[in-house]
């Protein structure tokens, strides 16, 4: 089983999301993460999907994504030629003694601290999703309030960019 | 001028050359009728009996023609009723467009009287759908899930339209009918390579389906089959297609497949695959199936490439243009030895052949073969009486044979008869049983106020034979629920209905009943009483390969 970060170009209309889910739903793909933002250009919506399976599964939704006539775009994004990146806010419970620790292993992972009070700290952690994960294990020697994590995006690098791709 | 949008909605389907609506009125699309009311003289309206027949009624129109059909709902049960037929086109990836009423948008969410959110319930059932938001998107969304409908692998798309949208006034402008969106074909190198792997093939074996109708790509399938000497089978959706009788034809393929075309396949070296899937009911046991063949498969889905078997060329495009750019590259050969394999299966088949006398399907399905025209459409619903036709009655000519495949509809049948019939002016035949026909025979109604000339054979085996037929072989003949036991009158029943019809249970009297019914002006029924414990075969059993096929009766034990 492979791990695939797939980028797709929706119309941005009322719904598409929807759509999208509910065929990840029945066709029954394994979804890790999936995260819907607008784009440069209002026209398009953009879905970056973490998808785990077999190659022939990915192919599979890939073909599916383009029966949605919604979907404008299909690309598999590999990890090399890509950025891709996921911020996490974790709340800890912070007594005095482990307050050294714990800000100590913040500053390891480049954690923020963006909210403190004598009991309790909230760091933000941007990171790709497994360094989070990463840093989640990390922290379960100590006590986890909540954990908010946003999914991945995904960009290419250099300087083409999807629609670029997408209009050749 | 400006139009409601109502009268939108009636002037956008004639001008996108829509002659005949199916459907039922209600509250919410009142307005709808209204203006089909006034535009009667330029479309015609087909009132059902029940919002499902008239969905099954515009796929059989769909079938039967290849145009886009089109049924009409009120919103709440009008549009809940609708499911199964946009449901039972979609497995069948039927050119379909349904028009739904709904409550004004400013009471939508409130759970407001017969308020449902059909196009949440039809997601997974339509190419696409619609909620229309403003008058001013109406025609242009009606002409767009034309287009949709229509386009690469066709299929029902939904266009749900709430009351006040179809009260709104908007300037309307008349526009010429969609063309479906641009055809694509494979890339020149890729079907090359699939040329390369048909001549290099010693045993090629062509498996067809629906896709070669959808596509009308019949003649160059024919002319690559003799060029490279190759047999065909098909799909229950491609029957049809090809005369029953053609030198090259072997029949279906599937569950309940022709032993020569199913034994063929399994033995081929080469399969090219057109326009058809790789369904569970066709491949077996997956792990099994033509193991020794290299797979070709040509189809405008590219989702049905690689999707439950292995290929070793996946063309995605337009079945014509592809078969087209294909041709010529492909080596014209004499195949002998592949024939004489052939020869053979059929032989080896002939020995399974049902000799019976008496009213045996067989027996049953060949009489009526007597009356079919090349064109007359020939309607099933499912169940044993649906195998059997499909095994047993010859078929002329492309969108004749018409069937629920993919999601075996019971009760499709007189809605989708009465469609076909519509569409055609045919004589129409449906074959059905005693189970199916008793779930949607209200329509019966239909079928005699519009005069239709249906000819209904029940093969009235008294059970749901394929449930029986299941439960002998697997349930230890444990018959729970499948001995039906009605003491339904059929032929009161189609006299109660203000048509005629007759019980019989010989060869005799069968034949006189099909004089009669074929002499006929409106619908025309024939019970027909046949054994209950008659079996469908051969058979493969689900999950199995062809060295399990059940030949005959008693082979299971
Ligand atoms: C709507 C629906 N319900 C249930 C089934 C399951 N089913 C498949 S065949 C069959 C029996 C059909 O009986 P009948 O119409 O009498 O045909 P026969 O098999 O006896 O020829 C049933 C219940 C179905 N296909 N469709
Ligand atoms: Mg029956």
């Amino acid at each position: 089983m492979n791990r695939y970060t797939v980028a797709v170009l929706v119309r941005n209309q009322f719904g598409v999301l929807n759509r999208v889910t509910s065929m990840f739903r029945r066709r029954q793909f394994n979804i890790s993460s999936l995260t819907v933002s607008e784009t440069e250009v209002p026209e398009y919506s953009r879905i970056t999907v973490l998808f785990d399976g077999a190659e022939m599964q990915k192919q599979q939704l890939i073909s599916q994504l383009y029966k949605l006539p919604d979907v404008c775009f299909v690309r598999e994004l590999s990890p090399k030629a890509s950025v891709s990146l996921e911020l996490m806010l974790i709340k800890l419970e912070l007594s005095q003694s482990v307050r050294d620790t714990v800000l100590a292993i913040a500053r390891e992972f480049d954690a923020k601290v963006v909210d403190s009070t004598e009991a309790s700290v909230i760091l933000q952690v941007t990171a790709d999703s497994r360094q989070l994960d990463a840093v989640i294990d990390r922290m379960r020697e100590f006590s986890i309030l909540e954990i908010c994590r946003t999914g991945c995006v995904s960009l290419e690098k250099g300087s083409t960019t999807i629609r670029e791709i997408m209009n050749q | 001028m400006k139009l409601s949008g109502a009268d939108i909605i009636v002037k956008t389907l004639i001008e996108q050359g829509c002659d005949v609506v199916f459907g039922y009125p209600g509250g919410q699309i009142l307005d709808v009728y209204d203006s089909l009311y006034r535009f009667s003289g330029e479309i015609r309206h087909i009132l059902s009996a029940h919002e499902q027949g008239a969905a099954h009624a515009a796929d059989g129109y769909a079938r039967a023609t290849g145009r886009v059909g089109v049924v009409i709902a009120t919103s709440g049960p009008g549009a809940t009723n609708l499911v199964t037929g946009i449901a039972t086109a979609y497995l069948d990836s039927v050119p379909m467009v349904a028009i739904t009423g709904n409550v004004m948008t400013s009471q939508i969410g409130y759970d407001s009287f017969q308020e449902i959110d059909i196009t949440g319930i039809t997601l997974p059932i339509t190419k696409h759908n619609y909620f229309v938001g403003s008058v001013e998107e109406l025609a242009d969304t009606i002409r767009e899930a034309f287009q949709l409908a229509m386009s690469g692998r066709p299929g029902p798309v939904l266009i749900d339209v709430p009351k006040d949208i179809q009260k709104a006034l908007c300037e309307y402008t008349p526009q010429e009918a969609v063309c479906p969106l641009e055809k694509r074909t494979a890339k020149d190198v890729r079907i090359q390579a699939a040329a390369d792997c048909i001549n290099a093939s010693k045993r090629p074996f062509i498996y067809f389906g629906g896709g070669v109708i959808a596509s009308d790509a019949r003649q160059e399938m024919l002319e690559l089959a003799e060029t490279i000497d190759a047999p065909m089978g098909c799909s229950m959706m491609g029957l049809s297609v090809v005369p029953t009788n053609h030198p090259r034809f072997l029949g279906m393929q599937g569950m309940h497949g022709h032993y020569a075309s199913s034994t063929a396949m399994h033995n081929a070296d080469c399969i090219i695959a057109l326009g058809v899937r790789f369904n569970d009911r066709v491949i077996g046991d997956k792990e099994k199936f033509a193991v020794n063949a290299n797979i070709i498969h040509i189809d405008i889905d590219g989702s049905e490439l690689s999707k439950t078997v292995m290929e070793a060329h996946s063309l995605r495009g337009d079945l014509k243009l592809t078969l087209q750019k294909l041709l010529p590259f492909v080596e014209e050969k004499n195949r002998s030895d592949w024939q004489a394999d052939i020869e053979r299966f059929k032989q080896e088949g002939a020995l399974y052949a049902d000799s019976r006398q008496g009213v045996t399907p067989k027996n049953v399905l060949s009489l009526l073969n007597g009356y079919l025209q090349d064109n007359t459409p020939i309607v099933t619903d499912v169940g044993q009486h649906q195998m059997w036709a499909a095994q047993y009655l010859r078929f002329k000519n492309s969108r004749r044979f018409i069937s629920s495949g993919g999601l075996g509809t019971m009760g499709f049948g007189i809605g989708a008869a009465i469609g076909a019939a519509v569409a055609t002016g045919e004589k129409t035949v449906l074959v059905t049983g005693d189970g199916s026909f008793a779930m949607t025979l209200q329509e019966l109604a239909t079928a005699v106020s519009c005069r239709l000339p249906l000819v209904i054979l029940i093969m009235n085996n008294g059970v749901l034979g394929m449930v029986r037929q299941w439960q002998t072989l697997f349930f230890d003949k444990r018959y729970s629920n499948s001995v039906l036991d009605k003491k339904t009158d059929n032929v009161a029943l189609i006299r109660a209905f203000g048509a005629e019809g007759e019980k019989v249970s010989d060869l005799e009297a069968l034949q006189k009943a099909l004089d009669n019914a074929f002499r006929a002006e409106g619908p025309y029924l024939i019970d027909c009483a046949i054994s209950q414990d008659e079996f469908v075969l051969p058979m493969l059993p689900p999950g199995g390969t062809v060295d399990d096929i059940i030949v005959k009766a008693g082979d299971e034990a």
